[in-house]
């Protein structure tokens, strides 16, 4: 039996490994989206993070600095962006593609000594006794600590979200922006942090997948990720626990997929490699039949502001 | 004489190819009404701007208590006591009502105590408010409500009101002017921002008078009749619109007990509405807004389309059909909404032409389009009714709203319909262009159209309507005769003062 | 301080001057990478936008190869351009690309190897079919649940770049050669070959196709109806509707105009310089043609100009590759800060620079 041979303890960690990438970039995006900007870049920013952490990371034989690099170079190219959309008036999609598709040369420009080098390895959490706990110890702690990082990241955003004066009006001005413009509250200003944000996030994402999850730098090595992201910030109505809960039922398809692969099913690796796109697709059309506001989308999303006064 | 609040000195404001105001200077006292009037485009809102510090004036400047008095915020205007209640633009629709207010507060509490302050405040001044309700949710005179509380929980010295009745049946307009007569008998200073006289009259204690950005006159409004009010606000004589006598002819648009859901998540569905409209009738149809306008104009223009036979036009069911099928058949109309849905706002005057007359002017064959024709015929609009541009190669965001207004209406009537439905035809349009939009509508009426007006102005309609019907949540009330019909009626078609039961128990 | 204070009208003048000063400022930013990089920024600069043409050395061989590059760029970005101009935002066309391509050649290989004049034909219908249906799927999708397009289109890539790949490795396999991924060469097999039509020339059928499609994309926007709604419903999405434009119709019309054209410049690829179905096959024309309809300003003659100079950038590209070693990723970046540089420089298009008086904006 195929499925017998997957023991599910691996498969649970191997699948929160999976979705930490896209989770980090869409929490980031999440973020961005709020406070009514769209960034279609999260592709260009995370290969962005995945080479420079990359880069860095071997240079200095140091992961954490890596991804200190990485959130830098993601909010470098995010800067770029956000200097476009919120200075010059640009159109955000337009925008959004030119920053992936400049991310994406960029980075096989950078990159190209960097192929095949294995990157400082990042050491696993050692969480003592609970890793111990059978089943659960394996599935839920014996990871590096960027995967509870993210996750404590999701919570502080939800907080910073629902509680905070700051995330209250980050909110206001996605929802409305010539409202909060009229009370007085600094729309671009705010746009802009937020927009540093997500690049800091989709950067760390992307590093996430060139030294942990693979660990290697390859040229286009995101293959979709931050477009898998983009989707999940859709998919989670712009809630970040929904987002955390897609991106872990994300990952766990890719992980799925990658042990029927290993496990020899008579299904050629093309399909089965299609899947991840193929699912959220799907999920992006059962989430968005819902009719209308119940999608949650803020107000002011993609559209431009130009105080006239 | 009142002790001077603040004082206004020679505020002088630029933009490019206009002055929005020219060396204005008033004062407004501790404690009083003070009506700023002027018609739309007068720079009126230039000026709050400036005193709520929005805009920075380019010279004069202002004395709030004889302390210099600059805001280069609105915070810091709101630090030093003065609040404004804005017309539109300052809800966030899916934020509840607690947010919202916390939202225009320098130093808000915590959430949980704002709830029950805001509870406070808004019984005490019989403002009836629940701060868990989604914004989206509420009533025009809800939001309205929202507005003004934010402004109270802050103890303003002065506060600024834009336009504040626009949304407000009668009643709630009394309710109101209790509210604000009360605020100013406990000290607090109200600038009162208006172009309907006759409230002005009834409400302030001083009027200050601007025209063309410039200040006219200031003096008291209860001195003067509402007609030498007019003549310094418009600076002409203007004539109410004659209305050619004119005989009734058959039924040309009927809808029956149709009830159809909104397409806008916070909008209104139209529910059991049933009417009918005679050859050269005018049918005003009043209400608050936000109570069916936008869903009844998309009925009746094909945009949301509607069981076949509940709506009819000339005995033929044509509620299944989309825009350009009704015009065909003689079925027009002008939406709200100037730039952006009645005209493309970056598109030429000849385009927008073509927008809604390809059709019944012919100006496309098999789909290929005859563009000198089209610029022909934008040339005889703008010719017809005095549309002021260079040209009909101008943007239409290029006009103002009264120039671009004349040409919107005048692209309906020049398509010669059976029936014309508009929906605030002179809403934010000056008084010339009003006048001259209304009168188009009678003189179509009088060529045997039926003309439905939609409106939230009370006294166009009671200019120009013959018959009329109130929207209230949705609901049509009966048609009746316009004759007769007094102020007090019609606000309670309207639906008299909404969600005020506890209002109206604390004031029984 | 400065300030942006919109324009009472667009600015024709910048409007047209701006991809010309774009491609200005990217060369001298192009010509900084490359010092950095170690190169002659001069030498290489010349070697990417001169020397494919004027050079007496490489203008022979790349001459021909400026329109066999630039055809598919063009054929591709005239279908964009139409639904940018909707706000329609397909970015899958690299997607329809392939697809049409597997079409045709499946076409051509079902016919193998027998001759006919027909076949060609089929192959052109089958190429655009298979562009047509594969952005069907966002279209269907966006009309009727309202997802997404930009998410499904672009995610359908990396679907149809598997299906590529199973393709090659599968069912298109060259049965007569074992061990090797990839299909018969069609250029050997003449019925379906598109080849050459006047030698040395680079002009093939999809040359003539981009020509056909520019004239008609032109003819349709400037003239026709269906022309001012698409613009209609880009610029004020309510006035479209009020103007009677079916909003879900225009979906499927811009998306399936561009599919088709896609997998028409697939088809002609594939049965013509591609070659074969293999699993490097596609090679990111679909991306680079989104910036093209954007150079060319969304406008069918302006995409030719910006077709033809995206076309020398990948030839040059491979020369400096040749003769500088310049790595194959510095034309993908170069290509990128032209898009930059062009949305940058838009601002001028609408707002005018401003200095004031006052502290605030």
């Amino acid at each position: 039996m195929i499925l017998g041979s997957i023991n599910p303890a691996v498969l649970m960690a191997a699948l929160m490994v999976a979705a930490t990438p896209i989770l980090l970039a869409a929490i980031g995006e999440l973020v961005v989206e709020k406070a009514g900007v769209l960034n279609l870049g999260v592709e260009g920013m995370m290969i962005m993070g995945a080479c420079v952490g990359f880069i860095i990371a071997v240079n200095t034989g140091s992961p954490f600095i890596g991804f200190i690099g990485a959130a830098l170079g993601g909010i470098a190219l995010s800067l770029l962006f956000a200097l476009l959309t919120q200075a010059l008036m640009t159109n955000q999609v337009a925008s959004g593609l030119a920053l992936t598709l400049f991310g994406l040369g960029l980075t096989a420009l950078l990159g190209q000594q960097y192929v095949g080098i294995t990157p400082p390895r990042t050491p696993k959490l050692d969480l003592g006794p609970l890793s111990d706990i059978p089943f659960l110890g394996r599935a839920l702690f014996t990871h590096d600590i960027v995967v509870y990082l993210t996750i404590a990241l999701v919570g502080a955003v939800w907080w910073f979200l629902k509680y905070s004066r700051a995330g209250m009006i980050l909110r206001a001005v996605g929802e409305n922006h010539d409202a909060a413009h009229a009370l007085g509250y600094h729309v671009k200003r705010v746009r802009v942090l937020a927009i540093m944000f997500g690049g800091a996030c989709a950067g760390l994402g992307g590093a996430y997948l060139s030294l942990i999850r693979v660990p290697q730098w390859t040229e286009g090595m995101t293959v979709g990720a931050g477009w898998i992201a983009l989707a999940l910030v859709v998919f989670a109505s712009w809630r970040p626990w929904r987002a955390m809960a897609g991106a872990y039922l994300f990952g766990g398809i890719v992980v799925l997929q990658l042990n029927l692969q290993a496990a020899g099913v008579r299904i050629p690796v093309e399909y089965l490699s299609m899947s991840p796109y193929l699912i959220t697709i799907l999920v992006l059309v059962i989430i968005s039949s819902g009719k209308g506001r119940g999608l949650n989308a803020p107000g002011s999303l993609n559209k431009p502001f130009h105080a006239s006064s | 004489m009142r002790k001077s609040l603040l004082r206004l000195e020679g505020l002088t404001k630029a933009y490019p190819g206009v002055v929005a105001n020219d060396d204005v200077s008033f004062d407004i006292g501790e404690g009083q009404i003070h009506a700023l009037l002027g018609e739309n485009g007068a720079g009126k809102s230039t000026l709050v701007k400036m005193i709520y510090g929005l805009v920075k004036p380019d010279a004069g400047q202002m004395t709030l208590r004889d302390q210099p008095f600059a805001p280069a915020q609105p915070s810091d205007a709101r630090r030093k006591g003065v609040a404004m209640v804005f017309q539109h633009f300052s809800l966030f629709d899916a934020m509840d009502v607690a947010e919202n207010v916390a939202l225009g507060m320098e130093n808000p509490p915590p959430l949980r105590d704002l709830a029950r302050r805001i509870r406070d405040v808004s019984e005490a001044y019989g403002l009836p408010l629940d701060p868990t309700r989604l914004v989206g949710e509420l009533s025009a005179g809800e939001r309205q409500r929202v507005e003004i509380v934010r402004c109270l929980l802050q103890d303003p010295k002065l506060l600024i009101m834009d336009e504040p009745t626009s949304v407000l049946t009668p009643q709630e307009v009394d309710i109101l002017f209790r509210t604000l007569r009360k605020l100013s008998s406990e000290g607090t200073a109200i600038l009162y921002i208006s172009h309907k006289l006759e409230e002005i009259r009834a409400l302030c204690d001083e009027a200050t008078i601007l025209r063309g950005g410039r200040k006219i006159a200031t003096c008291d409004p209860r001195e003067k009749s509402a007609r030498e009010l007019a003549e310094l606000m418009v600076g002409q004589v203007l004539h109410p619109p004659e209305r050619p006598a004119r005989p009734m002819g058959d039924v040309v648009l009927s809808v029956d007990k149709l009830s159809l859901h909104s397409n806008n998540p916070f909008g209104t569905s139209l529910k059991d509405i049933s009417f009918s409209l005679r050859a050269g009738e005018v049918l005003g149809i009043a209400g608050v807004a936000g109570n069916g306008q936008d869903e009844l104009l998309l009925m009746l223009s094909g945009e949301l389309q509607a069981p076949s036979a509940q709506v009819r036009l000339k005995g033929q069911p044509v509620g299944h059909l989309g825009p350009n099928a009704r015009r065909k058949r003689g079925l027009v109309s002008a939406p709200e909404e100037r730039l952006g849905h009645a005209a493309a706002p970056d598109m030429s005057l000849t385009s927008n032409a073509l927008l809604s007359a390809s059709e019944r002017k012919g100006l496309a064959s098999r789909g290929f389009i005859d563009w000198p024709a089209t610029e022909v015929f934008a040339r005889d609009i703008i010719a017809r009714f005095d549309v002021r541009t260079p040209g009909p190669h101008v943007l239409a965001r290029a006009l103002s709203g009264g120039n671009l207004q004349k040409f919107v209406i005048g692209r309906e009537i020049e398509l010669d319909p059976d029936v014309i439905v508009v929906n605030q035809p002179t809403w934010g349009v000056d008084a010339a262009a009003a006048a001259t939009i209304r009168q188009a509508l009678l003189d179509l009426a009088g060529k045997g159209a039926g003309v439905l007006v939609i409106s939230q102005d009370l006294d166009e309609l009671l200019e120009i309507a013959d018959s009329f019907a109130a929207l209230n949540e949705g609901r049509l009330t009966p048609v009746r005769p316009a004759r007769g019909l007094d102020v007090e009626e019609i606000g309670l078609m309207m639906g008299g003062a909404h969600d005020m039961h506890v209002a109206q128990e604390a004031s029984a | 301080m400065i300030r942006l204070e919109k324009r009472k009208e667009p600015s024709k003048f910048w409007r047209i001057a701006n991809p010309f000063l774009a491609v200005v400022l990217t060369m001298l930013a192009g010509g900084v990478m490359f010092a950095m990089l170690g190169k002659d920024p001069i030498v290489a600069i010349r070697l990417i936008f001169f020397d494919p043409i004027f050079s007496e050395t490489f203008g022979s061989y790349s001459r021909p190869q400026l329109l066999i590059k630039s055809a598919p760029l063009i054929l591709i970005a005239v279908g964009l351009a139409i639904g940018f101009k909707a706000n329609v935002w397909n970015i899958g066309a690299e997607g329809q690309y392939i697809i049409g391509a597997l079409f045709g050649a499946g076409v051509a290989l079902a016919f193998f190897p027998a001759p006919g004049a027909h076949i060609f034909p089929l192959m052109v219908l089958a190429g655009a079919l298979g562009g047509f249906l594969w952005a069907m799927i966002p279209a269907i999708l966006k009309t009727r649940f309202n997802t997404n397009e930009i998410l499904v289109s672009l995610l359908l890539v990396y679907v149809a770049e598997r299906i590529l790949a199973a393709m090659a490795l599968g069912l298109m396999r060259n049965p007569d050669i074992a061990g090797f991924p990839g299909s018969r060469d069609l250029r050997r097999y003449e019925a379906a070959h598109n080849a050459e039509l006047f030698a040395g020339t680079g002009i093939h059928w999809g040359v003539v196709a981009a020509l056909i499609a520019v004239i008609f994309a032109y003819a349709m926007m400037t003239r026709h109806m269906l022309g001012f709604h698409i613009q209609l419903a880009g610029q004020a999405p309510r006035a479209a509707r009020f103007g009677g434009v079916a909003p879900a119709r225009l979906v499927v019309i811009c998306l399936g105009i561009a599919g088709a054209l896609a997998g028409l410049a697939g088809m002609f690829e594939v049965s013509g310089p591609g070659g074969q179905v293999r699993i490097e096959f596609a090679s990111g024309y679909g991306f680079t043609a989104i910036i093209v309809a954007f150079l060319g300003r969304l406008n069918p003659f302006g995409i030719v100009l910006a077709g033809l100079l995206l076309g020398l950038t990948y030839i040059g590209g491979e020369l400096g590759q040749m003769m500088l070693q310049l790595p194959g990723a510095a034309i993908q970046v170069f290509q990128g800060m032209l898009l930059f540089f062009l949305l940058a420089l838009d601002f001028q298009t609408n707002y005018r620079l401003r200095l004031t008086k006052g502290v605030r904006a």
